[in-house]
């Protein structure tokens, strides 16, 4: 069961095996993670990648506790996921992971600073103290001169990168994210992916990218590709490559 | 996160004012309509706090001191009799016309009681003495006389003024303070033999006779051995309780069962009621709605749902709380109005803001559990299907 305290992980961040998920019940019942296992490692960023439909967001809550699977084992940062329950559960993704959704989800009644400090305020951190540390982070993605703002005055770009701070703040040693570039243009989609690499490489966090933005499989360090809710592929991805944004809409 | 759940309430303006507005009506039409319902019940039992006694001997038919089946003079003295009794005094009180200067009539409450103890006399004279209601002629109003009989008079009514009941007349010798009756008009005070002089004759002119117990003889075992020697009805003059036997019960409880006027303002409360639960749940379930995928979010990051519930209930609390207070307020404004001019009758018995408040608070707990319903059937992942 989670403890506070991290097992020994040998640099294995995320270790999923033989997971299977389906949804339904009888004729309608869909098999959407087929014995499905995937490391991920400290320090670099994950990326699943494939078709709409292949499983990678179900796999991706899956690895991120927000939902239960039918059979096979989860272990993130050595604590096996497949066994928590309830409270034990919400507050291991509480202390170690750190989200990033599609759509941003900041709350608009609230500024910037006070959406990037919810993390620390669920961890039972006090609201000034969490603001504070609130406003290093965004000065550290930054975004330190629009922590008064609220966020539907920011663009989607300067959206994302609050919810990146938000995702940092009470330094996860997991980053999930769910296509994070869906809701950008070509430019601020850069600024975030070379966000992502500094977070990654600087803290030796584990960050979990699904993705079917093309565009961005540059800056992973390895890319899973799934198919039908199996991995098809696992691959190291160049490191000699540069990373680029191509300024066109793929697909 | 309880500051958080306050900012995404008060951020949400609209929906945040639609809420105080609701509850804030429901507040309003509860404790607005409850304490006018509540003021005119009052006035029913106006005659017996004004007739101070501590006994009310009745014809034994007679369910509320409103309404008169005389009894024979007689009767005084058969009560008088009862070894229980330390004294009984005859009383009338019926509803007179009198004529105002410029020819037209007013309805008065006119109120009879006897001349040498004066049993039953007003117990504040503001103006004038009470021994001068021995006087020919004489009368004692209260203030409310004074208002309403003084049109087509160069001045207000004041001692020394005349006027005529059923064309004899009557002078002012008193003014004296009074609970408003609740047929409206005011309440002049004579001698019993002097209000017979005044109202046309019938066979039997006894409304009433007033007692009190002697010494060492409560009020309720008084009243018992009058019923059981006289046989006729005895009420105690308590004040509005669970006692049957009280007038002002008696009374009261006569007006809420034979007459509309319950039903009547029931129908405007269970209004406030439903516009209270409609408004708030609505609005509030179409807040959670609104915020699901923040919730979701918060959820999904690790905010237990016992946390989350704790936030729903604190904003649907928190609007509770405001619109309480602001409706209560306006009451409040409205009944310092009414008690200002007199009318409508207002009374707000201390029971009726908690219960107001019970009520509010049921209306925001139902909201938050709609809420939190809803919120618990939103699993975290959910929140990464955009």
């Amino acid at each position: 069961m989670a403890t506070d305290s991290q097992p020994a992980t040998n640099g294995i961040a995320v270790d999923v095996r033989g997971v299977n998920k389906s949804f339904g019940s009888g004729e309608s019942r869909l098999h959407v993670l087929k014995d499905v296992s995937l490391q991920a490692r400290t320090g670099e960023i994950l990326m699943l990648v494939g078709p709409s439909g292949c499983g990678k967001t179900t796999l991706l809550s899956a690895i991120a506790g927000t939902m239960g699977v039918d059979s096979g084992e989860i272990d993130v940062l050595g604590n096996p996921l497949h066994r928590m329950r309830g409270g034990a559960l919400t507050r291991f993704r509480a202390k170690n992971i750190g989200f990033i959704f599609q759509q941003f989800n900041l709350i608009p009644t609230i500024t910037c600073a006070e959406n990037v400090s919810v993390p620390l305020l669920i961890r039972g951190v006090s609201a000034s103290a969490a603001k504070k540390k609130a406003r290093e982070v965004l000065d550290a993605v930054g975004m330190g001169d629009r922590w008064k703002d609220r966020p539907g005055k920011l663009s989607g770009g300067q959206q994302q990168r609050i919810a990146i701070a938000r995702a940092l703040v009470h330094e996860p040693p997991l980053v999930i994210c769910d296509e994070p570039t869906a809701a950008l243009d070509a430019k601020n989609g850069e600024i975030v992916l070379d966000l992502f690499r500094q977070v990654a490489r600087a803290a030796g966090r584990a960050v979990i990218i699904v993705t079917h933005d093309n565009r961005i499989f540059s800056y992973a360090d390895r890319i899973a590709r799934m198919d039908d809710g199996c991995i098809v592929d696992v691959h190291r991805t160049d490191p000699r490559e540069t990373a680029h944004f191509e300024h066109e809409v793929p697909h | 996160m309880i500051g958080l759940a306050l900012k995404m309430l008060f951020g949400d303006t609209a929906k945040y004012l639609m809420l105080i507005a609701g509850l804030f009506l429901a507040t309003f039409l509860i404790v607005q309509q409850v304490s006018v319902f509540c003021g005119l019940m009052r006035w029913t039992t106006s005659t017996l706090k004004n007739v101070g006694a501590p006994i009310w001997v009745v014809e034994e038919r007679v369910e509320q001191v409103n309404e008169t089946n005389a009894l024979r003079d007689t009767d005084v003295a058969r009560v008088r009799s009862v070894s229980e009794v330390a004294w009984a005094m005859p009383v009338f009180s019926g509803i007179q016309r009198v004529r105002m200067d410029d020819g037209s009539f007013k309805t008065i409450q006119l109120i009879g009681i006897d001349s040498a103890s004066l049993a039953g006399a007003p117990t504040r004279i503001l103006e004038g003495t009470l021994i001068d209601l021995r006087l020919p002629n004489a009368v004692i109003v209260d203030e409310l006389a004074v208002e309403r009989l003084s049109k087509g008079r160069p001045h207000p009514l004041t001692l020394g003024d005349t006027f005529e009941i059923n064309d004899i007349e009557a002078r002012v010798v008193g003014i004296c303070e009074a609970k408003r009756s609740f047929t409206g008009g005011p309440y002049v005070w004579t001698t019993y033999e002097r209000a017979l002089q005044y109202t046309p004759p019938s066979r039997k002119m006894l409304s009433a006779v007033i007692a009190g117990p002697v010494e060492g003889v409560s009020v309720d075992e008084a009243a018992a051995a009058i019923e059981k020697a006289t046989g006729l009805k005895a009420f105690v003059n308590r004040g509005f309780g669970e006692n049957e036997k009280d007038f002002n019960t008696s009374t009261i409880w006569w007006y809420v069962r034979n007459t509309g006027i319950p039903v009547s303002f029931g129908t405007t409360v269970v209004i406030g009621l439903i516009v209270g639960i409609a408004i708030a749940c609505q609005t509030f379930y179409a807040f959670v709605l609104d915020n699901l995928m923040h919730l979701g979010a918060l959820k999904a990051m690790g905010t237990s749902s016992f946390r989350l519930s704790m936030m729903l209930i604190v904003q649907a609390f928190t609007v509770g709380f405001i619109g309480f207070g602001l409706g209560l307020a306006a009451s409040s404004v409205f009944a310092a109005g009414a008690i200002e001019r007199g009318q409508p009758p207002v009374y707000i018995p201390w029971i009726l803001p908690v219960a107001t408040f019970g009520v509010i608070l049921a209306i925001c707990s139902l909201a938050a559990l709609l809420g939190i319903f809803r919120l618990s059937r939103f699993e975290p992942a959910m929140v990464f299907r955009a």
